[in-house]
């Protein structure tokens, strides 16, 4: 044993290494109830002991060991493993030491997020199951995240648990083909965290932001496991460039600041940095995938000092990639967008109209926002108002609902139209 | 004990829509306030605005056959629910004050909009006979 550990270097190691040793476990059983309880029960077990009696020499191997043991004493008889507990502790030094090779490799957090990111599960499960397991979060904490009740959560929880061990997807995913989609998968859900911490996180649910930082830490961890991996470093970078702009996106009450009027020095230049250098190397490899070209469009939004200092002939030509890439109409809106930024609102305007006719997003609040923005932009107050009070009594979000209302408002007010190029 | 406070439609009156900016901005910072002094005083459990009207549906099972489904908007004459509160609070008598301070939000020309505020008490576990 080495010298005593302060206790919260000890938390921050066993953060970290508590998925992995799940993950190993996980290529041994395929019962994720009992991985994770006995995972649990080493955690506790290692809390216990590691500040008193120093850290071991393999702090992984020595969890794994123990986590493995509680495993198999589940299976043997009550007595037999009261016997047992209080010696397993003991031995777990030694054998730690001899556990075999590659049990735990830095590989076990991404095998972890396959299991989590199940095709099997519906995303909501998926995101839970993927904080629980992989992010380390308790269920009161992403309860809370979620603003459900503590026992609902750990229901949905339980039963994605359930899902995963009936469900004839092999937990450990074989092929390089079946791998790359399950990854689609993984990015995809750890994208949906992120989202649902950022889209919410203004005025009063503040608590929700916390999705947002553990989707970076996770996205940052799947990053050092696969660094080459293009997307991954992708969406890394969009998801660092999204939330450098956090603090500058709402007001005091919660009410919503659009990107233009935004003050860029509450910016966080940081991760500005960090994410443009990112996606700037990984660019340069030349295999580009969707979330690269939505963080290089960040990028490019962050790197203007003022609104009107924006390339959007550079933002319209990316979008025009991604458009290609993708049959998205939200996609396909923000092309709108930075087609009217660049041609001017009436070429904007047209586009617009092309997609009320696609259902996925005809009724949305998104369609009649761009809309009354780009009119706004035409001079044409009534048709602007028109729209932005549709916009106001379609969209789901308060912040929103006030900020389109306001927007109404405004014009209805007789306050001047915005135009491109004031 | 807990309360739930249901916020009507009034139904008479501008909407909030056509109302000038500087009053919905009071209207809405004003609901926001109402909030944050319900969780400094540790009353506040839960507090949602509902979607549009528009977006109502009502659904019925029929004695056979699929559920019958009302889109909306429903008659404007009727009430709506357009929000509600949950407060766990010491007595009926605060509130009773929380829906009176809920009521009176200031509305167009800052006037107070006297919303109809439903107060029903959330039922609990039975009372401990001492």
């Amino acid at each position: 044993m080495s010298e005593a550990a302060p206790e919260s270097d000890v938390g921050h190691l066993l953060r970290e290494l508590a998925p992995r040793v799940l993950g190993a476990l996980l290529r041994r059983s395929r019962d994720f109830a009992a991985a994770e309880d006995a995972v649990q029960e080493a955690l506790l077990t290692a809390i216990v002991q590691w500040p008193a009696s120093g850290m071991p020499r393999n702090p992984g191997g020595w969890l794994f060991h123990v986590a493995s043991r509680r495993m198999d004493d589940r299976r043997e008889s009550d007595e037999a493993r009261r016997k047992r507990e209080t010696e397993v502790a003991a031995q777990a030094e030694s054998f730690a030491a001899e556990v075999e090779p590659g049990a735990l490799e830095h590989d076990d957090t991404l095998e972890l997020l396959f299991t989590c990111c199940h095709p099997a599960l519906t995303p909501p499960s998926a995101i839970a199951l993927t904080l629980r397991a992989v992010g380390g979060l308790t269920t009161a904490e992403i309860a809370s995240a979620f603003l459900v009740p503590e026992a609902t959560m750990a229901q949905r929880i339980s039963r994605a648990k359930q899902t995963i061990q009936s469900s004839d997807v092999p937990l450990a995913t074989p092929g390089a083909e079946e791998r790359a989609k399950r990854l689609g998968d993984v990015l995809h859900v750890l994208y949906l965290t992120f989202n649902e911490g950022y889209a919410s996180s203004a005025g009063e649910e503040l608590q929700r932001v916390e999705l947002s930082t553990e989707a970076i830490r996770l996205t940052r961890a799947l990053h050092r496991s696969l660094p080459d991996h293009a997307e991954t470093a992708g969406l890394l970078a969009l998801l660092l460039l999204t939330d450098a702009r956090r603090r500058a996106r709402s007001g005091p009450l919660g009410e919503l600041i659009p990107l233009d009027e935004q003050d860029r020095n509450l910016w966080d230049r940081a991760m500005i940095d960090e994410g443009t250098s990112l996606i700037t190397a990984t660019f340069a490899k030349g295999m580009v995938g969707a979330y690269q070209l939505q963080a290089a469009i960040a990028s490019l939004h962050d790197e203007a000092d003022r609104a009107e200092a924006t390339d959007w002939p550079q933002i319209l030509a990316l979008y025009q990639l991604l458009a290609r890439m993708s049959d998205n109409p939200m996609v396909a809106l923000n092309h709108a967008i930075a087609t009217a930024m660049v041609h001017g609102p009436a070429a904007g305007l047209r586009l617009v109209d092309s997609l009320a006719s696609d259902e996925r997003i005809a009724g949305h609040h998104r369609l009649d926002a761009v809309r009354a923005h780009l009119l706004e932009f035409q001079g044409e107050r009534e048709a602007s108002i028109r729209n932005f009070r549709l916009a106001a009594s379609r969209t789901l979000s308060l912040p929103e609902r006030n900020y389109l209302m306001t927007k109404a408002a405004r014009l209805a007010n007789g306050e001047p139209c915005k135009t491109l190029r004031s | 004990m807990k309360f739930m406070l249901m916020m009507h439609y009034a139904g008479k009156g501008p909407a909030i829509y056509t109302w000038p900016p500087k009053d919905i901005q009071a209207h809405i910072q004003f609901m926001l306030e109402l909030n944050k002094k319900l969780a400094a005083a540790g009353e506040f459990v839960d507090a949602q605005g509902l979607a549009g009207a528009e977006q109502a549906k009502i659904v019925r099972a029929t004695k056979s056959g699929p559920p019958a489904i009302t889109d909306g908007p429903f008659p404007e004459s009727k009430e709506l629910l357009a929000g509600f509160w949950i407060v766990d609070v010491a007595s009926e008598k605060r509130a009773i004050e929380i829906a009176a301070t809920a009521s009176a939000a200031p509305g167009l020309g800052g006037e107070r909009m006297s919303i109809p505020i439903e107060l029903r008490q959330v039922m609990g576990a039975p009372k401990i006979e001492t």
